[in-house]
């Protein structure tokens, strides 16, 4: 069976339901008793890709390599300092709130912490059904049915609506902020971390639940998360990201089976194996302190702790490049076209364990 | 030795423990129920768990999102909310004491301090409005009476060990202007600077990337070498589990289902809902393979059964495919199935018959 985003490709390049371009968000740095900008944090410099309608987009990178706020910034949740976001095609960057409503409906998020999301004082069912009040979709009954529908589909029980968010488990909060994402059938959904707090078997069922939706209803996904097999298992494409900058852009086969960023090879290196009588891998110990998004290092961000790295990755920056067709990387040791598996040079931080 | 135990070493107080020949006992938790008084009515949320941790050891827990795992582990250091929340039977025996006897200023003493606990969400239990390295060093100014100073230098320390980067600024900022990972790390350094005999980590890495995730696995392991720490590990991945446990208590609705050693667990799963979890995990590489089509996840169909009212006979036996009409009228006792590897079911040899 072909998926949508494959039959309209083979009718020809669909218009994308998101184009980012060039997004950077800076948060300024405040200190002292008159709150002075003493600097940046570059959370988000100067990222690009795009999303087909019924498409997944995985995100995945460090910790603080500004996945969320990038996720956030897209939904104009937070304003960006610089780049334009389009919406098909549409630009959305500069709407100021009202003319944004209406496309509020259309973009949803599931958030990483579902306990600071939800409001304390709302019943289950009044979080979910919110939505469907404020932009006057559904009331009374109807609105009643609608919610306890998406419960269902969630593995909440319907008798759970009543009850206030602290009487939930972790997961289960988590799954009371996916059905309020999907109350509006909403077209784009930016979905930070939205099964990390579930068991495998939950877990199971709403990524096979996300994969439903999406096969009915043409959505759209930005998927963060740091279950790289889960990844692997929903996107169609995935974008790694290393301090605020996206490092590696590909289909998922080519990434699992051909990484050519060595941050990405690190990132596999590291996932442990739901086996314990598995060998230990080879892990790549990355060595050196992260470095802060604060004063990233110059050239290549990743230099500091990369273990092939070479004298100009200290000073010149990689750009983002085509290395093969629809596979994208920033890294100098494929300048002169795709080198796979990595060089290992002498005294490299790797280490058997 | 690596930079890190190093580091870990100047850290860490040097009060490491003379290490005896046999681990001993250090928390045995002794059929605990805990229940929470609705206005909907009773709910079981842990009913009748036990389990014990010996000194160095690391005791995974797993099971449905739901199951009780974080109220059992709340209920150990007494922080269940109550009401609604009562612990109403069971002990929870630590250095010879039942927990559950101790005055609320003694329990005091223990949190923090002997036994401590990086919590599932860490906006739940970071203060908004103190600066995280103001709350570390709050904890360590309380247990070790160090100075503010002294404390706060601790508390940087700490922050560097679990791999913030810039940790003396980041020390000044408030949770809110930190990464959802830097916030679970802030948590882990608050709860590693006491040097806690006991240390229970209720999904201390979800919000983690897997190379940091490593790095803080390696940091609670060196730390449990030094000072034979032990270490309740509740988590939802498997991976983690089966790097890091040496033995593993399933829970399902409330309950204790299977209990083993991790090699044993997952070569041979006793309970037939441990072993649709272990169907269900994801794992790396296999979607690759599937020609560029996704396909779906193996799931154990249906759901939890409301707490509320438990089904009679075997809470498991609505979603279970070995279900018989004995499951449905009596609840199976937790029986060793094999040497040393306990599990509740009627029909764990149907089971074990069908995976061979
Ligand atoms: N304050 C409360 N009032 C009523 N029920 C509660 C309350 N707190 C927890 N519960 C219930 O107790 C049960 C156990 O919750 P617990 O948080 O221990 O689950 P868990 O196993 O940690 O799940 P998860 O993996 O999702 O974190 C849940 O079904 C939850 O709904
Ligand atoms: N409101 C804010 N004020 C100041 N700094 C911020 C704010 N929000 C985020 N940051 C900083 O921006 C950077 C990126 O944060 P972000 O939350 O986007 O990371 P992330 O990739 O989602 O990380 P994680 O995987 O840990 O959730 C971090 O250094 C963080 O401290
Ligand atoms: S006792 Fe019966 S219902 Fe329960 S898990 Fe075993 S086979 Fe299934
Ligand atoms: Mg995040
Ligand atoms: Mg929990």
């Amino acid at each position: 069976m072909m998926t949508k985003a494959a039959q309209r490709s083979a009718e020809g390049r669909p218009q994308p339901l998101l184009e980012v371009d060039g997004l950077r968000k800076h948060f300024p740095i405040r200190r002292g008793v008159f709150s002075r900008t003493v600097g940046h944090v570059y959370a988000v410099d100067g990222i690009s890709f795009h999303i087909d309608p019924g498409e997944t987009l995985g995100m995945v990178g460090e910790s603080g390599c500004g996945k969320t706020t990038a996720g956030k910034t897209v939904l104009k949740l937070i304003e960006p300092t610089a780049g334009t976001i389009k919406l098909r095609g549409k630009e959305i960057t500069g709407l100021d709130p009202d003319s944004m409503r209406p496309l509020r409906r259309e973009m949803q998020i599931i958030y990483q912490d579902p306990y600071s999301s939800l409001n304390p004082r709302m019943s289950a069912g009044n979080i979910v059904g919110e939505p469907l009040t404020i932009h006057n979709v559904a009331l009374g009954k109807e609105k009643e049915e609608r919610v306890a529908a998406l419960f269902e589909r969630v593995g909440l029980r319907p008798h759970q609506m009543a009850s206030y968010p602290h009487e939930f488990s972790g997961g289960q909060r988590q799954r009371i902020g996916i059905a309020r994402a999907l109350a509006l059938s909403p077209s784009l959904i930016v979905g930070d971390e939205p099964v990390s707090a579930l068991d495998v078997s939950i877990q199971a069922q709403v990524i096979n639940l996300l994969m439903e939706l999406q096969d009915e209803y043409n959505l759209s996904y930005l998927f963060i998360a740091h279950d790289l097999a889960v990844v692997e298992h929903i996107s169609h494409r995935i974008a790694v990201m290393y301090l605020g900058k996206i490092v590696e852009l590909t289909d998922r086969q080519s990434l699992f089976e051909m990484p050519l960023h060595p941050y990405t090879e690190a990132l596999l290196a590291a996932v442990p194996i739901p086996d314990p009588k598995a060998k230990r891998r080879e892990r790549i110990i990355l060595t050196g302190d992260v470095p802060s998004p604060v004063t990233p290092p110059p050239g290549c961000h990743f230099h500091t702790r990369c273990p092939y790295a070479m004298d100009r990755c200290k000073t010149e920056v990689p750009e983002l490049r085509k290395i093969q067709p629809g596979h994208w990387v920033s890294c100098h040791l494929h300048d002169s076209g795709p080198m796979f598996p990595l060089a290992r040079p002498r005294n490299a931080g790797r280490s058997i364990d | 030795m690596s930079i890190e135990v190093k580091e870990l070493k100047a850290a860490i107080d040097d009060t490491s423990l003379p290490v005896s020949g046999q681990a001993e006992t250090v928390l045995e938790i002794d059929d605990l129920r805990t229940y929470f008084f609705t206005r909907d009515g009773v709910v079981r949320a842990v009913d009748g768990v036990s389990y014990s941790v010996r000194r160095s050891e690391t005791v995974g827990v797993v099971g449905e999102s739901g199951c009780g795992k974080s109220v059992t582990a709340l209920s150990i250091l007494r922080l269940v909310a109550d009401p609604p929340g009562r612990i109403v039977g069971g002990a929870i025996r630590f250095e010879g004491a039942n927990l559950l006897e101790l005055t609320e200023h003694e329990m005091q003493s223990i949190r923090g301090n002997d036994i401590s606990m990086i919590f599932q969400e860490p906006m739940t239990s970071l203060n908004p409005v103190l600066t995280v390295g103001h709350q570390i060093s709050e904890s360590i100014i309380l247990h070790q009476g160090l100075s503010k100073r002294d404390a706060m230098d601790k508390a940087v320390e700490m922050l560097r060990l679990v791999h913030i980067p810039e940790a003396p600024s980041r020390a000044h900022e408030y949770p809110h202007q930190l990464s959802g990972g830097m916030r679970q790390r802030v948590m882990i350094a608050m709860a590693l600077c006491c040097n806690p005999k006991i240390l229970i980590a209720d999904e201390p890495s979800t919000a983690l990337d897997v190379t940091i995730q490593a790095q803080i696995l390696d940091l609670m392991r060196e730390l449990q070498d030094k000072l034979g720490t032990a270490i309740v590990l509740i988590t939802h991945d498997m991976g983690v589990i089966a790097e890091t446990a040496s033995r593993v208590v399933v829970m399902y609705a409330g309950r204790k289902v299977e209990e083993a050693s991790v090699d044993d667990l997952f070569a041979q799963p006793c309970h037939p809902y441990t072993k649709g979890l272990l169907g269900s995990i994801p794992r790396l590489g296999l979607a690759a393979k599937a020609d560029g089509k996704r396909a779906p996840l193996s799931e154990i169909a249906g759901m939890v059964p409301s707490l509320f009212n438990l089904p009679m006979g075997c809470t498991f036996a609505p979603r279970c495919a070995y279900a018989t009409d004995h499951c449905h009228e009596e609840s199976p006792p937790l029986e060793e199935k094999r040497p040393r590897h306990w599990a509740a079911c009627w029909h764990t040899d149907r089971l074990l018959g069908n995976t061979e």
